[in-house]
């Protein structure tokens, strides 16, 4: 069981009920619980999703996609059955959120599906969680199964006429099941191998039905909205960025935690504040902002709000919550190499600039933290990952070249500095074995 | 073929909850393969038929999940993350602690087949690293001493 921490400076709405027992279903009710759907059942859909629209509740998964216009896509009138799918596949490096509103606050995903649903006029959800988190989907199990004990899902719900399902699905290990078609091609009991778009899930999804797809944390963050407002969810963050979110500090900090800060929170602030600084009086070399996917930021860059639009500014991404933080004894060549080698044993191999462009990259960046780097590379790097991007089905190809052109840009004197059979600066045991050059 | 009745009962109820039958596919072959140890010809044998799938096509979606294996594991699958949170804090050491221990290397298994080693991709532990799994259950925090006393507590479990 994952720890858990506080700091002063937190806004609780998604993580209000941790450490409450709100897995059991009485107290979950005593919490507040069901009581945003059984708003939304007495409202018009178009008035949901007005007020999804208007909390500026933007996906949490790492995209930042508005979720009520997301919601909006779907077709009122539909010849297929509409789907609601709740992406629990969480992958992301950096990432660990997801697990802790599965663990400690079930029910609350499973009414942010029910009230989507709603929404969108469907009457099917799906709760699909990753293989690795087997006590949580025994945990989501559970709180389904309770669910329709108390009337809350199945014919009827609440005594309103409406019929609404709701199940659990599990992956089996693979970081790309957490992209939008490939978790459809998962739940449908394929290899996630990505589909073209469009057309969009929200018009051809699941089984060619309409589909809504939300990250676990954006669809519980949906009942707070729909109790207290969409006003107030806005004002707790910045324009355009409405309420909070889980950030995962991770990497070299003297108290890492998964901590709920308003939208828009300082990142030097995160880093020396709330994740307590850096630990044995390092100093501060980098940060990966939003999961190893976002491109790196150097210590110069971190006086920035965390919100979508801010982080974006700097070139970067908010992207899925994942806060990493380096400090100055790491080397980035090692640190991109192995960053690398995630996304080489990721990829599906579907799309050729993805499947071949993460293979040379990290042969790349072996031989170049082994010491047997050459100048052109460093070059030919950039190009390739410049090369990778907007080419490929699912973004995992952007995933992998993004955060490399940032290593490249920001560190290209570390890179120079393992040139010339240099042993790696940082590395305490030597050089790696040197891997053949194919100048 | 036969699975335990939680896995028949579980497997009857899945099929309910989709419009096609091979949508069970994937959590199937995991609890499959948790109660089997891996996925042996009969057991994708006996999923293909049942699901109205090929045998290849099972393999198929065998070989894209990691969690699946074909190849048996020890009775402890020792997963140690070492992508770039857990690295920055050790994870790599612990790897390498490990494999000196059990003496075998990634997807090695122990001449006793007690334990497997695998060094894994990203577990969701990020904030807690650097974490392992063994089997399905998470040990975040770690040091090279925990990391002993948590494989001598599994290996103090077998003997009694």
């Amino acid at each position: 069981m994952a720890s858990l921490v506080s700091h002063p400076d937190e806004v609780r709405v998604v993580s209000k009920r941790f450490g409450q027992g709100a897995t059991n279903i009485d107290r979950y009710l005593e919490l507040d619980g069901y009581k945003a759907v059984q708003k939304a059942l007495g409202m018009q859909p178009d008035a949901i999703i007005n007020e999804v629209k208007n909390s500026g509740l933007r996906g949490r998964g790492g995209a930042g996609f508005s979720t009520g216009m997301k919601w909006s896509f779907v077709p009122t009138q539909s010849p297929l059955p509409k789907y609601v799918l709740c992406n629990g596949d969480e992958s992301e490096p950096g990432t660990c959120k997801d697990r802790l509103i599965f663990e400690h606050d079930p029910h609350a995903v499973i009414e942010g599906v029910m009230i989507a649903a709603i929404a969108v006029g469907s009457h099917t959800g799906y709760i699909y969680i990753r293989g690795e988190y087997r006590y949580l989907s025994i945990v989501m199990q559970k709180a389904i199964k309770d669910a329709y004990a108390k009337g809350f899902l199945g014919k009827n719900i609440f005594g309103s006429g409406y019929d609404l399902d709701i199940y659990w699905h599990g992956g089996a290990g693979a970081y790309e099941v957490g992209e939008e078609s490939a978790l459809m091609e998962s739940l449908e009991g394929k290899r996630g191998i990505p589909r073209i778009r469009p057309p969009f899930p929200a018009v051809v999804g699941l089984w060619g039905g309409p589909t809504v797809i939300n990250n676990a944390e954006t669809l519980a963050a949906v009942p707070p909205i729909l109790l207290g407002g969409a006003e107030w969810f806005a004002g707790l963050g910045t324009p355009k960025n409405g309420g909070t979110r889980l950030f995962c500090l991770a990497g070299n900090l003297n108290k890492p935690g998964v901590y709920e800060l308003p939208m828009g929170y300082n990142l030097k602030k995160m880093i020396y504040d709330v994740g307590g600084g850096i630990p044995n009086g390092r100093e501060l070399k980098a940060v990966v902002p939003g999961g190893s996917s976002t491109p790196i930021l150097t210590a110069n860059e971190i006086d920035v709000a965390m919100d979508f639009d801010s982080v974006a500014k700097t070139g970067s991404m908010l992207g899925s919550g994942g806060v990493v933080v380096l400090d100055d004894s790491n080397c980035i060549v090692k640190f991109a190499l192995r960053t690398m080698k995630f996304y080489r044993h990721e990829s599906c191999g579907w799309c050729i600039p993805c499947r071949e462009g993460t293979d040379w990259l990290e042969k790349t960046l072996k031989r170049f933290h082994s010491g047997g780097g050459v100048k052109k590379d460093i070059d030919n790097m950039y190009y390739l990952s410049e090369n990778m991007l907007g080419k490929t089905f699912c973004p995992l190809g952007d995933a992998a070249a993004m955060p490399t052109m940032a290593f490249v840009k920001k560190f290209r004197q570390e890179f120079e500095d393992h040139l010339d059979g240099k042993p790696c600066p940082f590395e305490k045991t030597g050089a790696l074995a040197p891997l053949p050059v194919f100048a | 073929m036969k699975f335990s009745p939680e896995f028949e009962s579980r497997f009857a109820e899945m099929l309910g909850h989709y419009p096609t039958k091979r949508s069970v596919l994937v959590p199937t072959l995991l609890y499959a393969q948790d109660e089997i140890g891996s996925l042996t010809d009969e057991v994708i044998l006996e999923l293909a038929e049942r699901l109205d799938l090929t045998e290849l096509e099972v393999r198929n979606v065998i070989s894209y999940y990691s969690l699946l294996t074909i190849k048996p594991r020890g009775k402890y699958n020792v997963q140690v993350c070492t992508n770039i949170a857990c690295m920055l804090v050790g994870g790599e050491e612990l790897l390498d602690h490990c494999k000196k221990k059990l003496g075998i290397g990634h997807k090695g298994t122990t001449a006793d087949g007690l334990f497997t080693l695998e060094e894994v991709e990203c577990i969701g532990a990020c904030s807690w690293a650097p974490a392992i799994q063994v089997n399905y259950d998470f040990h975040e925090n770690l040091t090279l001493e925990k990391m002993d006393r948590v494989l001598d507590e599994y290996r103090k479990n077998e003997t009694q």
